[in-house]
């Protein structure tokens, strides 16, 4: 295997790699997988942690590694902090296939609304409409701001009332 | 440019000693969704509490490591802030114990989150390279954590009787400490000199302008807080309560040296 190759072969390998707590993404529609490019001693692959604190992200480490190596490839992975994971970078597909797996992907790209900075009301938190996954209704309510992981919070329909992620923009 | 160790420790120090006395509440929040957020809230602490010791150990060299900074240092040696020792609870001392109070804990997170968004915010300019990245991570995540502080500052504020008179208890509690954050050490001289820190009373105005806001939406008065005792914590001077904080802490670390699993 010839390394101008292996990088494209990498992309393409690493592509069957999904997120462990989110098993219907794959690491580069979440946007966590950044780079790949040759180094002196194999391939490096270039990571962004999504929440600091991501339990995930370890796991996510050793999978590269290890599915990696299974395929014969010589690669180590390391981590960018900046610029930082952005729910930006998630891709259409990736969106709409967390939307299927009944989790609310994010309502906007964080870049394109001017950040409250110091003073999220909550006035202002209640104009983002979520609609729900489910049944589509925007007749949604925030249960809390923190859902069954740090990048999720939790909401509930009215209309079908079901009770549903939505993933944060962040 | 590379921070002064003593600083990035002292970043480090307030992410960890905050996230574990909030992970005190994993199993026993008031509401499930309570006991979520306040994990999830302890998990980015300690998330950027690592990230700030890995970058310690480096600085520091000779085969530091962000657990060794972080289980085998005593209480003299932490630099965070007093406030965030403090166990969830009205003033205790000694080995004194009481329930914990989620009052204490609120405004505890609405004063410490106030004050962060508006210092990783400023750290975005550090001319140290690492720290900027590790602000621009931390920013996105304390914004939150202000945003579940604030609502629930407002809920039991402008809540019953009774939870406005715990809130009002908390605050009262706490605001003194809180003058440690505008009291230079000698570390947060040393980074604001050599570009690399931010000088946290330029911050102040600011930070009033949110805690005002907070409490006013909260229908609850803002103690004087002008004179009396300052906190040193930041400068390993500490109260009682961090001692027994970092015996739960560091307890396994400290049995079994170098164990893994």
């Amino acid at each position: 295997m010839t390394a101008t190759t292996s990088v494209s072969e990498a992309w393409a390998i690493l592509e069957g790699l999904s997120d462990p707590e989110i098993p219907v993404i794959s690491l580069r529609e979440l946007g966590i997988l950044r780079e790949i490019r040759e180094a002196d001693d194999g391939l490096e692959v270039i990571i962004t942690p999504t929440y600091s604190g991501c339990p995930a992200m370890e796991q996510i480490h050793d999978d590269i590694g290890a599915l990696l190596a299974k395929h014969g490839v010589k690669a180590r992975v390391s981590t960018r902090l900046s610029p930082a994971w952005t729910t930006d970078w998630m891709t259409e597909e990736g969106k709409e296939k967390l939307r299927q797996y009944g989790i609310a992907p994010p309502t906007h790209k964080v870049s394109d609304v001017a950040v409250v900075k110091f003073m999220p009301r909550p006035s202002a938190a209640k104009l983002e409409t979520v609609p729900c996954p489910k049944c589509g209704s925007a007749n949604t309510l925030e249960s809390s701001h923190f859902g069954s992981t740090a990048c999720k919070a939790l909401y509930r329909c009215q209309d079908c009332q079901e009770t549903f992620d939505y993933f944060k923009p962040y | 440019m590379k921070a002064p160790l003593d600083y990035v420790l002292h970043l480090a120090d307030n992410s960890l000693i905050l996230g574990q006395r909030n992970a005190e509440w994993c199993g026993h929040g008031p509401i499930l969704e309570e006991d979520i957020a306040l994990a999830n809230i302890s998990l980015d602490l300690i998330g950027q509490a690592r990230l700030l010791y890995q970058y310690a150990a480096e600085l520091k060299g000779g085969g530091a490591t962000e657990d060794k900074l972080a289980y085998l240092r005593g209480s003299r040696e932490f630099r965070n802030y007093t406030l965030l020792e403090l166990p969830h609870s009205g003033p205790l001392s000694g080995y004194a114990r009481a329930d914990r109070d989620y009052a204490t804990t609120i405004v505890r997170n609405f004063f410490f989150s106030a004050l962060m968004v508006l210092y990783w915010e400023a750290l975005l300019q550090s001319k140290d390279e690492q720290l900027a990245a590790i602000a621009e991570k931390s920013i996105k995540e304390v914004r939150y954590h202000l945003r579940h502080a604030r609502d629930w500052l407002v809920k039991l504020g402008d809540g019953t009787e009774a939870s406005h008179a715990r809130m009002r208890s908390a605050l009262e509690h706490l605001m003194p400490y809180t003058k440690e954050f505008w009291v230079s050490s000698p570390a947060e001289s040393q980074a604001v000199a050599n570009g690399t820190g931010v000088d946290v009373a330029s911050l102040r105005s600011q930070w009033d302008a949110i805690v005002n806001d907070g409490l006013n939406e909260a229908t609850l008065i803002r103690p004087q807080d002008t004179s009396g005792y300052v906190t040193q914590g930041k400068e390993g001077v500490h109260s009682e309560h961090l001692d027994y904080v970092l015996a739960e802490m560091q307890s396994l670390a400290r049995q079994y040296p170098n164990a893994t699993w």
